[in-house]
C-alpha cells in the first residue's frame, strides 16, 4: 500500500507547477481570461509542447497513456495556478468522449487535440435539464447517411473556441429516458449552427449553441446509436475526479494564502494569526482540505482499479468538494477581511472557480441525494 | 498510488476472517455486555488473541509482538470491527508497553511485558489531575526520593478502570524549579501499595468506569522509574501521539453506521421507515462521507508510519474528526430510539421495553461526551495543529 506518485507522475506534476510559478502569475491569468475566447492560445501551444494535452490518450494515437492518477497530478497543479486554458473541456471532456468513438474518428481528431490545433467541447446541457444528463430534448433524425440535428444546448464550456463539439441528442424515446440518446461529433462551422457567447464568474467563456437542421454524417456518431447515456456518464465520472483534483489544488492554495496573510496582517499591535479564534478556523479549513484529499485518493484508487465502490466514492467526493470547498472559500475571504472583498486580490477568483466546480455535473446536495439512493 | 491487496494480503485477510469466526463466540460477546463480567470477557478474548500471536501488533518480535504492515493493520481492524469483536484494553498493550520497551531497563522489560501479553496485569493511566487536564504539564502529584524509593503524594483523576487495575503508570513531579515539562518523572506503581485509595466517580452514563486515585505517602521503588528522573514528559509524549491515532475509532464507527442503517429499517414513524426519512438519510450520509474520508486519512498516516515517518502531529486530525464522527453517530442512535432513549431499564430486560438498542444508545451517547475531552481535548488538538502543522 502506498500513496506515492511514480517518478513519471512526479515529473509531470513538477512540470505543471513550474509552468504556473514561472509563467502564470495572477496578472497573466487575468489577461488570459480577458481574451475573447477566454484563454491564451500561445499558452495552449506551450501545453501541447510540454506534452500535457496527450496525457489521457492511448499511445497508438501519440498519447501518454495516462490514468486517473496522472490526470489528478496535473489538475491539482492547474488548480493552484487557477489556469483558465480549456484543458478540461477539450482534453478531458471532448477528448474523453472521442476515446470511445470509432477508430476513424479517433485517428482523425486525437492527434489534432494532442498537437494543440483542435479545440473541442461537450454540448450536453439544456435549459430545462439542470444536472440530469438524460434530460435531452435536442433531436437527431436519421435521413439516409446523415442525421438531422435540431435543438439548443446551453452553458457549453469552451463553446466559443470549439472547432468541434460532441452533442447529446435524442434519436428515440422520451425526454427523460436514458435509452435513445446518441452522441454526434459536429463541426461548429457547419450550416445551421449558431452560437451566443457569454462569460461565467470563474473566467470561462461559454456558449449557448443552437442547431437548426444541421446535417451530420452518420459516421460521426460517437459510440452506438441510442447508447450515449452510459458513455456520457462514464466520461463525466472521470472528469468529475479531475475537477475535484483541481478543487483540491485551489483549496490548498487558498489555505496557504490565508495562513500567510494572517501572519503578516497586524491589528491591535500583533499579527492576527496569534488569535486563537482565527487559529481554530484555519485548523478547520486545514482538516477540510486533508479530508478532501483523502476522499480524492480514495476515488482515484477505486477508479484506477474499477472497484465496485467506485460510484459511491465519487459521489462522496463530489459532496465533500462542494461543502469543504465552500468552507475553505468563505473562510479565506473572511480571514482576509476587507481585502478579501477586492477584485484585485486573487482570493475571490479562486473562490468563484470553486463555486463553479461545485455546480458542474451536480452540486453537493444533488450528489448527496444520489449517494443516499445508492446506499439505501 | 497503489492500494490493491497483494496475494499475501488476501491470504492474511482470509486467515483473519477464519480466526475471528472461530474465536469471537456469542458466549464471549455475552460477557462483554455487563460490567460485572466485562473483565473476565476481556481477558478471555485477549488470551485468545495471545494464543494466536496477534495480541501485540507493533511490538518488537523479541518481546512477543508481531510486525504487521500498514495494510495488514488495516485488514485486521476492518475485519475485527466487521464482526463486532472488541479492541484490546489499550492501557497496558498499547500505551505503557511501548514506553517500557522503548525506554525501560532490561529488567523492567522482563518483568512487565510478559504479564501484559498474558493479561495478568491490568493497567490504568495516571495522567490527569484535578488541576491538570488538557494542561497536563501543570501536574502536581509529587514524588520525593527516600533511600531506594520515591514517596508519592497527590491525586489522579478520571482514571478509567482503576477499580479493576493491578498497576498504574503515572506522571509525577520530581522537580518544580525549572520549566514545567522538565521536572516530570514516569513511574510504574503497584495498585496494591499501601496508601493508594480508589474512589469511584459515577458518570452521566450511570456507569462506573472513572475513578479518582489518591496517593498518601505511597512508597514506590526507584527501580519502577522509566528512564531518567525528570525526563518523563518526553516518554509520555511519544505515547500521546499514538493515543490520538488509535482513538479515531474508524473501524468501530463503520460498524456502528452499518448497524444503524439496519435498525432504522425497523423504526417506523408515520407509517414510514426512518430509513426512508430524507432528513435522517442526509444526516447519515454526512457522517458516512466524513468517515469514508477519515478511513483514508488514517491509511495515509499508516502508510507514512510504515515508510518510517511515524504518526506525527497529524494524528490530532484523526482524533478530532474521529471523535466528531463518533458523537454524530451516537446522536443518530439516540434520535432513532425516540422516547426509549431515556428509559433506565433497571432490572427490565430488553424484551420488556422493546427497542433493544436504546439503553446502549443512551450509555454510548452519555459516555461518548468524553471522547472530545480525553486524550487532550479537541480544542487543545486544534492548538497543537495550529502551532506545529500550520506554523501559526
Amino acid at each position: 500500500m502506498n500513496f506515492n506518485f511514480s517518478e513519471e507522475q512526479n515529473m509531470l506534476k513538477d512540470s505543471v507547477a513550474r509552468f504556473v510559478q514561472d509563467e502564470y502569475d495572477f496578472e497573466t491569468r487575468r489577461k488570459n481570461a480577458a481574451e475573447a475566447q477566454g484563454f491564451n492560445k500561445a499558452h495552449w501551444q506551450t501545453f501541447a509542447e510540454l506534452g500535457w494535452l496527450s496525457i489521457p490518450f492511448a499511445e497508438e494515437h501519440g498519447g501518454f497513456g495516462g490514468g486517473a492518477t496522472d490526470v489528478m497530478a496535473v489538475m491539482e497543479e492547474l488548480g493552484k495556478g487557477l489556469v483558465v486554458e480549456p484543458f478540461v473541456a477539450t482534453v478531458l471532456l471532448f477528448g474523453g468522449l472521442l476515446k470511445k468513438s470509432s477508430s476513424a474518428i479517433q485517428e482523425a481528431n486525437i492527434p489534432n487535440i494532442i498537437d494543440g490545433s483542435l479545440q473541442g467541447a461537450f454540448a450536453y446541457l439544456e435549459r430545462q435539464s439542470r444536472y440530469e444528463l438524460n434530460d435531452v430534448k435536442t433531436s437527431a433524425v436519421r435521413e439516409g447517411d446523415e442525421y438531422v440535428l435540431n435543438g439548443e444546448k446551453t452553458v457549453v464550456f469552451n463553446g466559443v473556441a470549439a472547432d468541434k463539439c460532441v452533442v447529446s441528442a435524442r434519436t428515440s424515446g422520451e425526454q427523460n429516458d436514458e435509452a435513445g440518446i446518441s452522441l454526434l461529433l459536429v463541426d461548429t462551422s457547419a450550416e445551421g449552427v449558431s452560437r451566443t457567447n457569454y462569460r461565467l464568474m470563474d473566467g470561462q467563456v461559454v456558449a449557448n449553441i443552437s442547431f437548426d437542421n444541421v446535417r451530420v454524417a452518420a459516421d460521426q456518431l460517437v459510440g452506438d446509436e441510442g447508447a450515449g447515456f452510459a458513455l456520457m456518464q462514464s466520461v463525466v465520472s472521470d472528469v468529475t475526479i479531475a475537477l475535484c483534483s483541481e478543487a483540491l489544488g485551489i483549496m490548498q492554495k487558498l489555505n496557504a494564502t490565508t495562513i500567510e496573510y494572517t501572519k503578516t496582517r497586524k491589528q491591535f499591535g500583533v499579527a492576527i494569526s496569534s488569535f486563537q479564534a482565527l487559529q481554530h478556523r484555519m485548523v478547520d479549513t486545514f482538516m477540510a482540505c486533508e479530508q478532501t484529499k483523502s476522499l480524492l485518493y480514495r476515488a482515484v484508487c477505486s477508479a484506477e482499479s474499477d472497484s465496485e465502490g467506485r460510484e459511491k466514492d465519487l459521489l462522496a467526493l463530489k459532496v465533500m468538494v462542494g461543502r469543504n470547498g465552500k468552507l475553505v472559500g468563505d473562510e479565506a475571504i473572511q480571514l482576509h477581511g476587507g481585502m478579501g472583498m477586492t477584485d484585485e486580490l486573487d482570493v475571490g477568483h479562486y473562490v468563484k472557480r470553486l463555486m463553479m466546480i461545485n455546480t458542474t455535473f451536480g452540486d453537493a446536495d444533488y450528489s448527496q441525494q444520489k449517494f443516499n439512493a445508492l446506499v439505501r | 498510488m497503489d492500494l490493491s491487496f497483494s496475494a499475501e494480503d488476501l491470504a492474511f485477510r482470509d486467515e483473519v476472517k477464519g480466526f475471528l469466526t472461530e474465536a469471537w463466540t456469542p458466549e464471549l460477546a455475552k460477557l462483554f455486555r455487563n460490567l460485572d463480567t466485562y473483565k473476565e470477557g476481556q481477558i478471555a478474548w485477549q488470551n485468545r488473541l495471545n494464543e494466536k500471536g496477534w495480541i501485540a501488533p507493533g511490538w518488537p518480535e523479541e518481546h512477543g509482538g508481531v510486525q504487521w504492515s500498514a495494510t495488514q493493520h488495516f485488514i485486521y481492524e476492518s475485519e475485527r470491527s466487521a464482526v463486532g469483536a472488541p479492541n484490546v484494553v489499550p492501557f497496558g498493550l498499547k500505551m505503557v508497553a511501548p514506553v517500557i520497551y522503548g525506554f525501560g531497563t532490561e529488567e523492567q522489560k522482563q518483568r512487565f511485558l510478559p504479564r501484559i501479553l498474558n493479561s495478568e496485569d491490568w493497567w490504568c493511566q495516571g495522567y490527569s489531575e484535578p488541576g491538570a487536564g488538557s494542561d497536563l504539564a501543570a501536574l502536581q502529584t509529587k514524588a520525593e526520593i527516600d533511600g531506594d524509593d520515591y514517596i508519592v503524594n497527590g491525586a489522579k483523576v478520571w482514571t478509567t478502570y482503576a477499580q479493576l487495575a493491578d498497576w498504574i503508570f503515572c506522571l509525577v513531579r520530581t522537580d518544580s524549579s525549572g520549566k514545567r515539562q522538565d521536572g516530570i518523572t514516569f513511574l510504574l506503581i503497584d495498585m496494591k501499595t499501601p496508601g493508594i485509595t480508589v474512589n469511584p466517580i459515577h458518570s452521566i452514563d450511570n456507569q462506573h468506569t472513572l475513578n479518582e486515585v489518591l496517593f498518601d505517602n505511597v512508597r514506590v521503588p526507584q527501580a519502577n522509574r522509566i528512564g531518567e528522573q525528570d525526563k518523563g514528559w518526553t516518554y509520555a509524549k511519544s505515547l500521546l501521539a499514538h493515543e490520538r491515532t488509535s482513538i479515531a475509532g474508524v473501524p468501530e464507527s463503520k460498524r456502528k453506521l452499518r448497524e444503524l442503517r439496519e435498525l432504522l429499517e425497523g423504526e417506523v414513524s408515520g407509517g414510514q421507515s426512518l430509513a426512508d426519512d430524507v432528513l435522517f438519510q442526509n444526516r447519515l450520509s454526512n457522517v458516512e462521507i466524513e468517515l469514508m474520508a477519515l478511513e483514508y486519512t488514517e491509511l495515509r498516516v499508516l502508510a507514512s508510519t510504515e515508510s518510517g515517518q511515524g504518526p506525527g502531529v497529524e494524528s490530532s486530525l484523526l482524533k478530532i474528526k474521529g471523535t466528531e464522527i463518533q458523537q454524530s453517530l451516537q446522536q443518530l442512535y439516540m434520535d432513532a430510539a425516540g422516547y426509549y432513549c431515556g428509559v433506565l431499564p433497571g432490572d427490565l430486560s430488553e424484551d420488556d421495553i422493546g427497542h433493544g438498542f436504546a439503553d446502549s444508545a443512551r450509555r454510548s451517547y452519555m459516555y461518548g461526551r468524553a471522547a472530545t475531552i480525553y486524550g487532550g481535548s479537541n480544542e487543545v488538538q486544534k492548538n497543537i495543529t495550529a502551532k506545529y502543522v500550520l506554523g501559526l
